[in-house]
């Protein structure tokens, strides 16, 4: 048995599959993972987001030691409630993770990590904040849900109470706000609208039902990844590891070069490969022939030179073909080919993401 | 618990098959094994006149999870292929034992059909098959 959230009742009573994840024992779906990913495409969805890691870092260094830590710039964010999604690297600009951060004022940040990297993310934390005048606390007793969806936001709205809801309808593209016992923020890993909700445990369960009840329908971690997958969004472990940097993981406009003098832990690896060049490329395919593009199939030319691979494939839902991103060599054009099952299925090459607001997209 | 037709027979790798009136047998795969992979998105048939041996790899049925092969349950040629799975995968989701029939298969050895499972040998394989 895993860890579990303080919705997996709630998860069991759905009829919920529930499979691993990263230690925890998580919905993969209600029933339909197809249903689930068209009903966040469509209408509004919500996601069990528990096993996240939260973090809260205050104190009088907070920005200086955030200024260190992440390629991105921390002091891009200056409105309260905005939020910056950024790599963490190593030394030798392998990334340790991604995260998103939020500026709630100049020594008060909060830092959400992913759970399958939750021992060494809090691990170097703790390390690189020697020297520096901060507190890391983590929230141990929270619970997290995502609605997303065209329809989302309107359906939370009929559940919070008059000042949530007032705080939330203001709530820009990319903010959070502390309403209450609610952290609530315009964010996701879909696609689409919505929020991400940060709440006591011990409310998580009647926030889980009041949500079900104005209409919002319950989506497992496989709608969560082809929702993703569509929307161009890559993922820790899949995507991108503690060996590749973000230059070579499509996340380029995530590092902050400027100021040339603020010196983020990896940059100067980072500087040495952008120079150096000969990066491999990120890109997205969309399969021309029938067939599934998977995690780590073999990219090859048409004479079946080996290209690159896979790092994400699936099925897209909306556009009803098999979608991936892959890590691929400069020379790659329009097209290459997939090593599937020993034939080689034709695949165009495109920029992701795929879909936006339920509609096809890309380039 | 997953629907087993106590009129077929089966497969430790979750194939069913039924007896037709002509000798040939219609194969696809159980309630249990559709349930276990997910939404079906593309399924990869096999070719028609096809010859194969028990035990054979010949089909490939794919959920947006995984990709699972279909093992021929027994040796013989195949005489017809569902080709309205090639645009409704979903058919073997919604009705395994019906509609989401992969394909037909004339046996050269209908002895063969004595080493399958029964109903009720497949629910006992099945049920370990989830621990």
């Amino acid at each position: 048995m895993g860890y579990r959230t303080s919705l997996y009742d709630e998860h069991v009573a759905l009829n919920a599959k529930i499979v691993d994840f990263a230690g925890w024992d998580m919905p993969l779906h209600y029933g339909s993972q197809l249903d689930e990913h068209n009903i966040v495409r469509n209408d509004a969805g919500m996601f069990d987001v528990s096993h996240m890691t939260v973090v809260d870092i205050t104190g009088p260094d907070a920005q200086d030691y955030l200024s260190k830590l992440l390629a991105n710039n921390i002091h891009r964010l200056q409105q309260p409630g905005k939020a910056l999604y950024s790599c963490m690297l190593n030394e030798t600009a392998g990334i340790i993770d991604d995260l998103i951060v939020f500026y709630l004022d100049d020594d008060f940040y909060r830092m959400v990590v992913n759970a399958g990297t939750h021992d060494k993310d809090l691990a170097w934390l703790e390390k690189q904040s020697s020297g520096f005048d901060v507190d890391l606390t983590e929230f141990s007793d929270t619970a997290m849900i995502a609605v997303q969806g065209p329809a989302a936001r309107e359906k939370v709205h009929q559940t919070l109470s008059q000042t949530s809801r007032e705080a939330a309808e203001k709530l820009a593209p990319f903010f959070g706000i502390q309403c209450d016992e609610l952290f609530i923020s315009r964010t996701g890993y879909t696609g689409e609208d919505g929020y991400e909700i940060i709440l006591p445990k011990s409310k998580a369960a009647d926030l889980w039902r009041s949500l079900l009840n104005s209409g919002i329908k319950a989506a497992g971690l496989g709608a969560r990844d082809t929702l993703r997958l569509e929307a161009g969004m890559a993922l820790y472990g899949t995507d991108m590891d503690d060996d590749i940097s973000p230059l070579e993981a499509g996340l380029s406009w995530t590092v902050a070069w400027e100021p040339t003098d603020r010196q983020f832990i990896g940059r100067d690896a980072l500087e040495k490969q952008r120079d150096n060049g000969n990066l491999k490329k990120f890109i997205g395919l969309i399969l021309d022939d029938r067939g599934v593009l998977r995690n780590h199939q073999t990219l090859v030319t048409e004479a079946g030179q080996n290209v690159g691979e896979i790092t994400s494939g699936s099925f897209s839902p909306v556009l009803g073909k098999a979608i991936a991103f892959a890590r691929v060599s400069a020379d790659v054009d329009d097209h290459c080919f997939a090593m599937v099952r020993n034939k080689q299925l034709r695949a165009s090459v495109v920029k992701p993401p795929f879909v936006r607001n339920g509609q096809a997209c890309f380039k | 618990m997953s629907n087993i037709p106590a009129h077929l027979k089966y497969t430790k790798t979750h194939e069913w098959i039924e007896e037709q009136d002509d000798g040939s047998v219609k194969i696809g795969i159980t309630d249990h094994a559709q349930d276990l992979l997910g939404d079906m998105v593309f399924v990869e048939l096999p070719e028609l006149e096809t010859v194969l041996e028990a035990g054979d790899e010949c089909a490939v049925i794919e959920s947006v999870k995984a990709a699972s092969d279909v093992y021929s349950p027994l040796s013989g040629e195949i005489v017809e292929i569902n080709e309205d799975l090639i645009d409704n995968p979903e058919m073997v989701n919604k009705n395994p034992y019906v509609d989401g029939w992969i394909f037909r298969l004339m046996p050269s050895d209908p002895e063969q059909l004595g080493n399958l499972f029964d109903a009720e040998a497949y629910e006992i394989a099945a049920s370990e098959d989830d621990h």
